[in-house]
C-alpha cells in the first residue's frame, strides 16, 4: 500500500519512495527514509493535502506525493 | 581573519530573527517556511572590529529545487563565506540537524547557533550542547535570537576564535564508512575527497563534475556501490541520507531531554484540531477573512479615522494655509501648496488609520503560524484553478503590498505555476488602493461602507482565481508539481514583532506619501495648471492634463466614468495607486475645501459619480495593471519583458471588462437605483456556481502511481 491509503490516525512504516520522481531527493532530504515512522494526522477539507508527523514536525504534502511512497502499516 | 559570516539553515530556524538582532536590520521576519527568498547583506560590530553578516533563504539540504533555495546553496558553495553561522531550531533539532551534516561535511568551517533554546526551556526540556558539540567536532551556542539571549556571547565566540576546528567526526556506520573510504582511494580526488566519494555514491558519475575516470575504475566503482547496496539493503541515493539521519537519531537520543518538547507539540495540536478541522477549516478560514476586513472598515476603523481625519484637514491644512495667506504668498505658489501638495497627500494619509489595521491583522496573521495552515487548506481549491496552495502565501502578502507578494512567488518550485501566480496577485487589493474605496464608499455607500470595501476585497480575490481557470492552459499547462510544506508550530506573535511589521508597513506609506507623492502632486498640478505654452490656465480643462484626459476619456464612457479629470487620475494611478486619489482631490480641489472648511471632495464627486458608476471605478482601481514598482519588480522576477507585458493587459482588459459589465449590468437591473446588497448577492451565485463547476469537472490528470512494487525498489516484496 501507499501512504495515500493510510487513513488518519493509523501510523505506518516507509518501504520505498518512488524512484522516477524528482521529488524523491526531496523526501529523503527532509527525513522520509526507509524504515522512518509516519503518523498521518488528518486530511485537509477536501481530502487532499494531507499532514503527516515525520521526525518530530508537521509536513503536508499532496496525495499525489503520498501515492509515491510504499508504506506498510504499524 | 573572518570577514563574512553567511547564516544558514532550514527554513523557519529564525535566521533573520537573528540576522535583525546581529546587525540591527528590520528584514521580515514570519512564521512561515520561506519568508525570505533573496540573499540580504548586514554589518555587526564587535569591539572594534566589523564583519559582514548574510542572511539567506532557508534550505533543508544542499539540494535544491526552488528559486530562493538555489540563491542559498550558490552562496553556501562559492568561496565567499568564511564562516558559516548554522541556525539549529531546537525544537525540531532532528531534521535540522541534517543540513548541520551537510554543512559540516562540505568542509566549511561551522558554528552552530542552537536558537529557540527558549521555547525548549520553557517546556521544561533541556539540551546538552557541549555533549552536543563534541559529537558533531563543531561548536554549538544555544541562543534564542528572538529574545535576544545568548546573542553576544555567540557574536564574540564567533569573531574571536580563530577558525573553529574542522571536522573529524565521523557520522557513518562501519561498513559505509569503508565503502567510502575505498571509493575515495579509487577516485583519488585532492580537493574534498570525502565530498566527491558521497556524491558518487548518492549519483554515480554525473555529480564528478570535471574529474574524468577510466572505464575500467568506473566498473570497479560501480562493483563497489553494488556491494554497498547489497549489505545495507537500501537504494544507493537512500544510504548516505539514512546513515545521516540514524546519525542524528543518536546524537539527539544522546543530548535531548525529550519527554517536554511534547507539551508544545501538544498546543499546536489542539489548535491544528479546530483550525484544519475537516468540516470547520473552511469557515474558520472565511471567518478571520471577515473579521479582518470588518475590523478594518467597520465602525472601529471609522471611529479612529474620523479623530485623524479632522487632525489633517481642519488642524494642518488649515493650519498651513492660514499660514500662507498671513505672509501673503503669490496665487501660484499659495495654489501649488494648498491645492498641489496638501490636497493631494493629506486626502491620502487620512486613510492611515485603516491601513494601520491592515497591517497589523496582517502581521498578527503572519507571525501566528496560519499562513502554512491557510496554504494547507485551500490546496486542493486552488488547484482546480491552476494554481496551489503555495499561490496563498503571496495573495495574503498581497493585501499589504504587490511587491513583496511578487517576490513571495519565489518559493513555487514550477516556473509556470510561479509565473500564473504571479499574473494573479495583482488582483489582490494592497494597501495603496484603499484610500480610494475609502473616499468613493465614503461618499456614496456610506450606510454600507464597510460591506462595500469588503466586497471589492472579495471581488479581486475571485477574478484572481477565476483567471487562473482561464489562463492555466496558457500558461501552465497541466503539469502537476508538489505542495512539500512543513506547518511549524503555532507561536504566540510577540509585541515587538508585531509592532515592528506594522510600523514598517506604516513608514514605507507615509514615506511614501512624503517623496512619490508629493512630486507626483507637484506634477500633476503643473500639469492641470498649464497649457501646452506654459501659460496658467484658469479652466483647468484647457491645460495640459486637460487635452490628454479628453482624449482618453471616451473609453471609460461604457463604463459610467467618462470624465476627463476620472481618466487622468487613472493615469497617475501607475505612479502609485494612492495617486488617483491624490489626482482627484487636485483636480476637485480638495485642499482649496479643507483648508477654508467648506465641503469636502466628496460633494464634488457626487456631481461626476453614481453609486453604480463609483462602484464600477473601485473595480476598475482595483483590477488594472499595478503600479510601476510592481510592474519593475513583475518584469525583474518574471525575467521577460513578454510575460510581463502580457500580464498587465491581461490585467487592463479583465478591468475594463469587469467594470464594463458591473456598470451595465447594475444599469440594467434597476434602472439608477441600485443598493450594494444586490451586487453582493449576484457575486456570491457567480462564485458558488463557478467553484461548483470548477469542483465536479472531472480532472483529466493522469496519476503515475508506481505501478508494480518491483519496479519501484526491492525492498518492497517485504509487505
Ligand atoms: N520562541 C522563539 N521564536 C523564535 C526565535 N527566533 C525566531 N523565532 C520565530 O520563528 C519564526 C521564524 O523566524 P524567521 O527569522 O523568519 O526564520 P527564517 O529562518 O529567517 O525563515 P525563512 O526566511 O523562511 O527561511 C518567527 O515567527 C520568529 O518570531 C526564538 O529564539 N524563540
Ligand atoms: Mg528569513
Amino acid at each position: 500500500m501507499t501512504l495515500s491509503d493510510v487513513k488518519p490516525g493509523e501510523k505506518c512504516k516507509i518501504l520505498c519512495i518512488d524512484k522516477t520522481n524528482i521529488i524523491r531527493k526531496r523526501l529523503i532530504d527532509m527525513g522520509l527514509t526507509t524504515g522512518t515512522e509516519i503518523y498521518v494526522r488528518k486530511y485537509a477539507p477536501f481530502g487532499d493535502p494531507i499532514e503527516i508527523t515525520v521526525r518530530g514536525y508537521e509536513l503536508s504534502l499532496r496525495k499525489f506525493e503520498a501515492s509515491l511512497i510504499q508504506v506498510c502499516l504499524s | 581573519m573572518i570577514k563574512n559570516i553567511a547564516l544558514a539553515g532550514n527554513p523557519n530556524s529564525g535566521k533573520t530573527t537573528l540576522f535583525n538582532a546581529l546587525t540591527g536590520s528590520k528584514q521580515y521576519v514570519g512564521n512561515w517556511p520561506g519568508v525570505t527568498v533573496e540573499k540580504k547583506i548586514g554589518t555587526a560590530r564587535v569591539g572594534n572590529k566589523t564583519v559582514n553578516i548574510v542572511d539567506l533563504p532557508g534550505i533543508y539540504s544542499l539540494a535544491t529545487y526552488s528559486m530562493e533555495e538555489l540563491v542559498a546553496r550558490e552562496y553556501l558553495e562559492s568561496d565567499e563565506p568564511d564562516l558559516i553561522l548554522n541556525i539549529v531550531d531546537a525544537t525540531n533539532i532532528e531534521r535540522n540537524l541534517f543540513f548541520t551534516l551537510q554543512l559540516i561535511e562540505s568542509g566549511k568551517p561551522v558554528v552552530i547557533a542552537l536558537n529557540m533554546i527558549d521555547a525548549v526551556e520553557s517546556s521544561g526540556g533541556s539540551i546538552d550542547t557541549a555533549l552536543m558539540s563534541e559529537l558533531l567536532g563543531v561548536p554549538v551556542y544555544p541562543v534564542s535570537a528572538s529574545k535576544n539571549k545568548g546573542i553576544d556571547a555567540l557574536l564574540e565566540a564567533i569573531t574571536n576564535d580563530k577558525n573553529p576546528d574542522i571536522s573529524t567526526v565521523n557520522f557513518y556506520s562501519k561498513n559505509v564508512l569503508s565503502a567510502i573510504e575505498s571509493i575515495e582511494t579509487v577516485l583519488s580526488i585532492d580537493k574534498s575527497p570525502r565530498l566527491h566519494a558521497i556524491n558518487y555514491i548518492e549519483d554515480g558519475e554525473k555529480k564528478l563534475e570535471g574529474h574524468e575516470i577510466s572505464k575500467q575504475t568506473a566498473g570497479m566503482l560501480e562493483d563497489m556501490v553494488q556491494k554497498l547496496t547489497k549489505s545495507v539493503g537500501m537504494d544507493r541515493d537512500m544510504i548516505i541520507s539514512d546513515e545521516k539521519y540514524k546519525f542524528i537519531t543518536g546524537v539527539v537520543d544522546k543530548c535531548v531531554t525529550k519527554n517536554n518538547m511534547y507539551h508544545k507539540t501538544t498546543m499546536t495540536e489542539k489548535i491544528d484540531r479546530v483550525v484544519t478541522n475537516r468540516i470547520l477549516a473552511i469557515p474558520i478560514f472565511l471567518g478571520v477573512v471577515l473579521i479582518m476586513f470588518s475590523v478594518a472598515f467597520g465602525s472601529f476603523g471609522s471611529f479612529i479615522k474620523g479623530h485623524f481625519e479632522f487632525l489633517i484637514n481642519d488642524v494642518i491644512i488649515e493650519g498651513i494655509a492660514n499660514f500662507l495667506t498671513s505672509i501673503h504668498v503669490s496665487d501660484w505658489a499659495y495654489s501649488l501648496v494648498v491645492d498641489g501638495i496638501l490636497g493631494g497627500v493629506g486626502s491620502v494619509l487620512s486613510f492611515l488609520p485603516e491601513i494601520a489595521i491592515l497591517f497589523l491583522l496582517l502581521s498578527i496573521l503572519e507571525d501566528s503560524g496560519y499562513m502554512a495552515r491557510a496554504a494547507f487548506i485551500t490546496d486542493r481549491m486552488l488547484r482546480k484553478f491552476g494554481l496551489s496552495g503555495r499561490s496563498f502565501i503571496p495573495m495574503i502578502i498581497g493585501f499589504g503590498c504587490t511587491v513583496p507578494a511578487l517576490m513571495a512567488t519565489r518559493t513555487l518550485e514550477n516556473e509556470k505555476d510561479r509565473r500564473l501566480t504571479m499574473i494573479i496577485t495583482p488582483f489582490m487589493s494592497c494597501g495603496a488602493r484603499l484610500p480610494v474605496y475609502a473616499l468613493f464608499t465614503a461618499a456614496f455607500f456610506v450606510q454600507n461602507q464597510s460591506l462595500v470595501i469588503f466586497s471589492i476585497y472579495i471581488l479581486g480575490i475571485v477574478i484572481a482565481i477565476l483567471s487562473g481557470l482561464i489562463l492555466k492552459r496558457f500558461v501552465t499547462g497541466d503539469t502537476v508539481s508538489g505542495f512539500l510544506m512543513e506547518l511549524p508550530e503555532y507561536r504566540f506573535p510577540t509585541l515587538k514583532n508585531l509592532w515592528r511589521h506594522t510600523w514598517e508597513r506604516i513608514k514605507g506609506f507615509i514615506v511614501k506619501a512624503g517623496t512619490i507623492l508629493v512630486a507626483a502632486s507637484i506634477v500633476i498640478w503643473f500639469l492641470q495648471s498649464f497649457n501646452l505654452n506654459l501659460k496658467m490656465v484658469s479652466d483647468s480643462s484647457e491645460s495640459i492634463f486637460g487635452n490628454i484626459g479628453k482624449l482618453i476619456a471616451p473609453v471609460f464612457i461604457p463604463l459610467g466614468f467618462g470624465e476627463w479629470k476620472v481618466a487622468v487620475s487613472l493615469l497617475t494611478g501607475f505612479v502609485a495607486k494612492e495617486a488617483v486619489v491624490g489626482t482627484l482631490s487636485i483636480l476637485y480641489g480638495a485642499g482649496e475645501a479643507a483648508a477654508s472648511g467648506a465641503v469636502d471632495i466628496t460633494a464634488a464627486l457626487s456631481q461626476v459619480f453614481t453609486p453604480l458608476s463609483a462602484y464600477s471605478f473601485m473595480t476598475f482601481t482595483l483590477l488594472y495593471m499595478p503600479c510601476v514598482a510592481a510592474f519593475a519588480t513583475m518584469r525583474r522576477e518574471m525575467n521577460s519583458w513578454k510575460w510581463t507585458l502580457i500580464a498587465v493587459c491581461y490585467q487592463t482588459a479583465v478591468a475594463w471588462i469587469v467594470s464594463f459589465l458591473v456598470y451595465q449590468i447594475g444599469g440594467l437591473m434597476v434602472k439608477g437605483i441600485i443598493t450594494a446588497d444586490m451586487i453582493i448577492a449576484a457575486l456570491a451565485v457567480l462564485i458558488v456556481v463557478l467553484s461548483l463547476i470548477a469542483y465536479f469537472k472531472p480532472s483529466k490528470r493522469k496519476k503515475n502511481k508506481c505501478a508494480s512494487c518491483g519496479a519501484c525498489c526491492n525492498s518492497c516484496d517485504r509487505k
